[in-house]
């Protein structure tokens, strides 16, 4: 039993990771009719930056508040990230690196948004309704932002460690539980509701909702759409950043292969969920995560196999997904 | 008096196709002009083409003397005209009043008070005010569609084929709804439907091939059956 609540945990915040990157996905290819194989990268964004900033700023924190501390280890290239050693016996207040964990992941997201706004800007505004020209340049920006990381942070992963606070284990009965995990699961959960409530009970979300369904009939009302899928690309992109920057401390390194590996199981939870379904995305994620957990510690070797299989028979049975939808194009 | 809307040897295409190859005609303020002409003569692509989901090629084609040639859909929108398409545009996984919420330019006493107008005008839309638009008949997201379009002080309504696949009594209803719309605001109507086209229309241009053919008043084309037979197969 112990076991088994152990994996339902950790499957529910691997469910929460992908629910992150796969709920933007579906909405920017359900509304926008856009491929978007530049997502991971995005994703990967967001993980680095959260790297960087993190330790660029709890080195600042803990130089100020701890004369005898010593930087340690450096990492990267062109920007670099560089540890601190806190004297013994010392650490910082809780108060101090919750500031120092939220601060850093909101340069992650920031700084991602924007890199989805210039993104929708300069390359996906010219290629709407070009299914073929959409593939070649997210895939030239997904390498092109690729080779960035590994240019600025070098190719080499290196180590992240959970924020404190997070750091910990309680055993339940003979569960395990990281808290880091219950953390993910919480995280995914607001961000489920804030996602539903901004879809249902807002203008931009109605905008979306119709957008889902026919671009050029929003156009036909008097509303500027592209307007709203910049927006929604950026919002998007955001979402994978913020999915990125907690997955880093979860796995314990970043590494620049960590984008496009999730990006797999995204675009696989967006065909199972249906394109442009939120609760799609968030019942395909939890699946997923759920599914992959089981099958990593029953037979490990099959857990690529299983969730192409999945998609590959809901491909078969249901091309619209479980939750899926008529879609048309932005053009 | 100045036309509203004035079309002059309009070409316009999709993709690599010619649909319209030289229409022109002129709507003056407080007409109601109905489009006739068989299917696939081109009257929805006309339609389309005013609202900028058609590419222009070349021609004239100008709202209240400013040109609406390569401009984008909402801009169009935007300068007054309701558009009720041929497919209803009804956004299914809204409900029928965020349909309504969703089109207006804002929110105001003025906007609120020509939607109660709107629930007057079509009860049915009233009794499934909060229903999903999903849920709606045929005839229910028809007077959503041509509702929607009245929600915002619009100087003239695009009206494509409101008849299409509704039942007798519905065309009624709706035929009835048009003539009173007709009465405060401008109506384009395309049509196929002869009876509800001469219910609402005063003058008339047909459509074929692309090409505007003829034009005149609903009374002369009433009396002239031979123009019936050859254009419209009546």
């Amino acid at each position: 039993m112990g076991t088994i609540v152990t994996l339902v945990v950790n499957g529910l915040a691997q469910g929460a990771l992908i629910f992150l990157m796969a709920s933007g996905l579906s909405i920017i290819l359900g509304m926008m009719g856009v491929i978007n194989f530049a997502h991971g990268t995005l994703f990967l964004w967001g993980g680095y930056m959260y790297v960087w900033s993190y330790y660029a700023i709890r080195l600042r924190v803990v130089m100020a508040w701890f004369e005898t501390a010593v930087p340690v280890t450096r990492f990267g290239n062109i920007l670099t990230i560089q540890g601190v050693q806190l004297p013994p016996g010392e650490t910082l207040p809780f108060l101090a690196e919750l500031v120092i964990f939220i601060a850093a992941l909101l340069v992650a997201v920031g700084f991602v948004f924007v890199m989805g706004l210039v993104f929708e800007k300069l390359f996906i505004n010219r290629v709407y309704g070009r299914v073929p020209a959409q593939i070649l340049i997210t895939l030239g920006i997904q390498v092109v932002f690729t080779d960035i990381v590994r240019v600025i942070w070098g190719p080499n992963p290196f180590p992240i460690d959970r924020p404190p606070f997070l750091n910990g284990v309680s055993v339940v009965g003979t569960a395990r539980i990281v808290h880091y995990n219950v953390f993910l699961i919480l995280v995914g959960l607001v961000i489920a509701v804030i996602i539903h409530r901004i879809l249902t009970k807002s203008r931009i979300g109605m905008v979306i909702r119709a957008g889902l369904q026919s671009p050029d009939h929003v156009r036909a009302i008097g509303i500027n759409i592209k307007r709203y899928f910049t927006i929604v690309f950026a919002a998007g992109a955001a979402l994978a950043g913020l999915g990125g920057a907690l997955y880093m401390p979860l796995v314990g390194n970043v590494v620049s292969t960590a984008g496009m590996n999730n990006q797999i199981l995204a675009f696989i939870v967006v065909v199972v969920g249906g394109l442009g379904s939120f609760m799609g995305s968030f019942l395909g994620s939890i699946f997923l995560g759920l599914m992959g957990v089981g099958i990593a510690m029953t037979v490990p070797g099959l857990s690529v196999v299983a969730n192409v299989l999945i998609m590959a028979l809901v491909l078969m049975f249901r091309p619209n997904g479980l939750f899926g939808l008529a879609v048309s194009r932005a053009d | 008096m100045q036309p509203l809307l004035k079309a002059e040897n309009i070409v316009s295409y999709i993709g690599p196709y010619t649909i319209l190859h030289d229409v022109s005609l002129e709507v003056t303020p407080g007409e109601a002009v109905v489009i006739l002409g068989r299917n696939g003569a081109g009257k929805t692509t006309f339609l389309k083409t005013i609202m900028g989901l058609v590419h222009t090629r070349s021609g004239i084609l100008e709202f209240d003397g400013e040109t609406l040639v390569d401009k984008e859909t909402h801009v169009i929108q935007r300068k007054g005209i309701g558009y009720v398409p041929e497919d209803y545009g009804i956004f299914d996984l809204l409900t029928v009043e965020e349909n309504m919420r969703i089109a207006m330019w804002k929110e105001d006493a003025e906007t609120k008070a020509r939607c109660d107008w709107v629930l007057d005008l079509f009860p049915d839309l009233k009794l499934a005010y909060k229903r999903f638009a999903k849920t709606l008949s045929g005839g229910q997201r028809q007077m959503l569609s041509v509702g929607r379009a009245l929600v915002n002080d619009n100087r003239i309504l695009l009206v494509d084929e409101p008849s299409k696949g509704l039942a007798p009594v519905i065309i009624q209803t709706l035929a009835g709804a048009l003539k009173e719309i007709s009465r405060t605001t401008t109506v384009l109507l395309v049509e196929q439907n002869f009876a509800m086209a001469c219910a609402v229309g005063q003058r008339f241009y047909i459509i074929n091939e692309g090409k505007t053919v003829e034009s005149g008043t609903m009374a002369d084309l009433i009396q002239n059956k031979e123009l019936q037979a050859v254009h419209l197969g009546i």
